[in-house]
């Protein structure tokens, strides 16, 4: 196989599906109208709105008026946890020490007292945990359905049940928030089954164009609004919508159904057994078996993860890393960190992660390359 | 469309400089405290001229391009001519670092003086 542009980072964003960027198309061109306008150039674009909205509704199993849509999923988290925090400031909070940043930081600008649950070794947070965290004012729990670094399954369905429980007694009901944006493409997210109030979700993490997320508020949950000036979005969102992401979202929600993940989870332990098998000094990081079909985190030890990035990058291929060295603010993962890896272990890690276009021969393509590569950087770092 | 310059990347990925100096009269190891990196530099001086020069690293690709940089540099200076290596002379060589890159060569540059204060003690 010669050189070519071969995509491991599905993780980060998704190819938008060609069929999605036909049908959502039109909104960029003659289909422009503001979908507050009542004459028929916005009724088109509402039209358009309302039917991304039923069929993200559809997927969740929800109602159509407990979908709002954001620009994106960080917006939705920030709606989520800040909305529900906002009338009160002595309340309590439960979330994990892996949390997405979206949902860490809104949490420590709020001002609330946090409890941060650990996951353990194996990335993967307990149902007793939760519970033993409870408190008289705990307000919110926000875990993440999938952990978007190192691919690892929260238990989610299970908090949703002890929730559920839970809040028989309460008077002051306890709201469940996951952020599902990695776990959409792999799971049943029917938000009944799971048992959650709010669940955030992306579009351009299921094949849809970047621009857009949705939030899921189940009806009569008391979430307030935190910006203001405007109607849309039932006043969560105001501001003029970005159709043709919105719409895009949609259409890549409805063929979400028919993605057979089985192939990327094949896929993905053929990389592992490969890479653990022919590499000395190599470890998986989080559960193997509560895991994402399309994620891979391995630590090498002795290089470097930037370095092993930039490399493969001169090769065609596109990963992801943990590394200090790879990051704005030169700190490792702190997910990496709070599994117990030492700093060397995190600054030595890779991210590869599959998606619905990944083939049995790129997979084969990184396989070759990657393991000179690391052994080249192995002598140059003479460890 | 790339991160790197491309003088960064030829140094990444072909250094000429890497790998241990068994017969060094100096050696340097430093450990950048932000980032994790570590860089261990070696060198050979007779009559106060470095003859030789080698690193080995385990840090990014900026790192190790550093690195490559330093020893070269440091290659036919005295003592005195490679303890006034700059970061920007260094980065010079390399056309231009991305700003949060830029500590790298600090590391390299003071991975050297360490190898030369070794060097000086064991005198």
């Amino acid at each position: 196989m010669s050189k070519e542009k071969v995509y491991f980072d599905y993780a980060a964003t998704t190819p938008t599906e060609r069929d999605v960027i036909e049908k959502a198309t039109p909104f960029l061109g003659e289909r422009f109208g503001n979908p507050s306008s009542l004459h028929s150039f916005g009724q088109e674009s509402l039209f358009a709105l309302d039917k991304a909205r039923k069929s993200v509704a559809d997927f969740l199993g929800a109602m159509e008026r407990e979908i709002i849509f954001t620009p994106s999923a960080t917006q939705a988290n920030n709606i989520a946890i800040l909305g529900v925090l906002k009338e009160c400031k002595s309340s309590h909070v439960i979330t994990t020490s892996i949390e997405h940043k979206a949902v860490l930081e809104p949490l420590k600008k709020s001002g609330v007292n946090v409890t941060h649950l650990p996951a353990y070794k194996e990335g993967v947070v307990r149902v007793e945990d939760v519970r033993e965290s409870l408190k008289d004012n705990t307000q919110l729990v926000s875990i993440g359905y999938a952990n978007s670094e190192i691919g690892t399954i929260q238990p989610i369905q299970e908090i949703g049940e002890m929730i559920r429980e839970e809040n028989k007694k309460r008077r002051e009901k306890i709201i469940f928030h996951t952020d599902a944006v990695q776990a959409v493409n792999y799971f049943p997210c029917k938000v009944n089954d799971l048992g959650v109030d709010l669940l955030t979700l992306s579009g351009h993490k299921i094949y849809g164009p970047k621009g857009a997320g949705a939030l899921y508020i189940k009806e009569k949950n008391k979430v307030f609004p935190i910006f203001y000036g405007a109607t849309q979005e039932r006043g969560f969102c105001p501001g003029t919508e970005n159709i043709f992401a919105i719409a895009g979202l949609g259409f890549a929600i409805e063929m979400l159904s028919k993605n057979n993940s089985e192939k990327t989870r094949r896929l993905r332990d053929k990389i592992i057994d490969v890479l653990l098998e022919e590499v000395p000094g190599s470890k998986l990081n989080g559960s193997r078996e509560k895991r994402l079909p399309n994620n891979i985190n391995v630590t090498f030890k002795g290089v470097e993860g930037e370095s092993l990035m930039i490399a493969l990058d001169r090769e065609g291929i596109a990963v992801s890393t943990g590394s200090a060295c790879a990051s704005g603010s030169l700190a490792p993962s702190y997910v990496l960190l709070a599994l117990g890896l030492a700093h060397e272990e995190a600054h030595g890690s890779l991210r590869i992660s599959l998606g619905r276009f990944t083939t049995e021969k790129e997979v084969d393509y990184l396989l070759e390359k990657l393991p000179p590569i690391i052994n080249r950087l192995r002598k140059i770092s003479g460890k | 469309m790339s991160y790197y310059t491309q003088k960064t990347m030829d140094r990444f990925l072909n250094p000429k400089h890497f790998g241990e100096m068994k017969d060094a009269n100096g050696i340097g190891k430093v450990g950048n405290p932000r980032c994790g990196d570590q860089m261990t530099v070696y060198i050979k001086v007779e009559g106060e001229k470095i003859k030789e020069a080698s690193f080995q690293t385990l840090g990014c690709a900026a790192a190790i391009a550093t690195s490559d940089v330093i020893c070269e540099m440091a290659i036919g200076k005295n003592t005195k001519e490679a303890l006034a290596i700059t970061e920007k002379e260094m980065i010079k060589k390399l056309e231009e670092l991305p700003a949060v890159k830029v500590h790298c060569s600090s590391l390299a540059i003071e991975g050297l003086k360490k190898a030369i204060d070794d060097y000086q003690k064991r005198k």
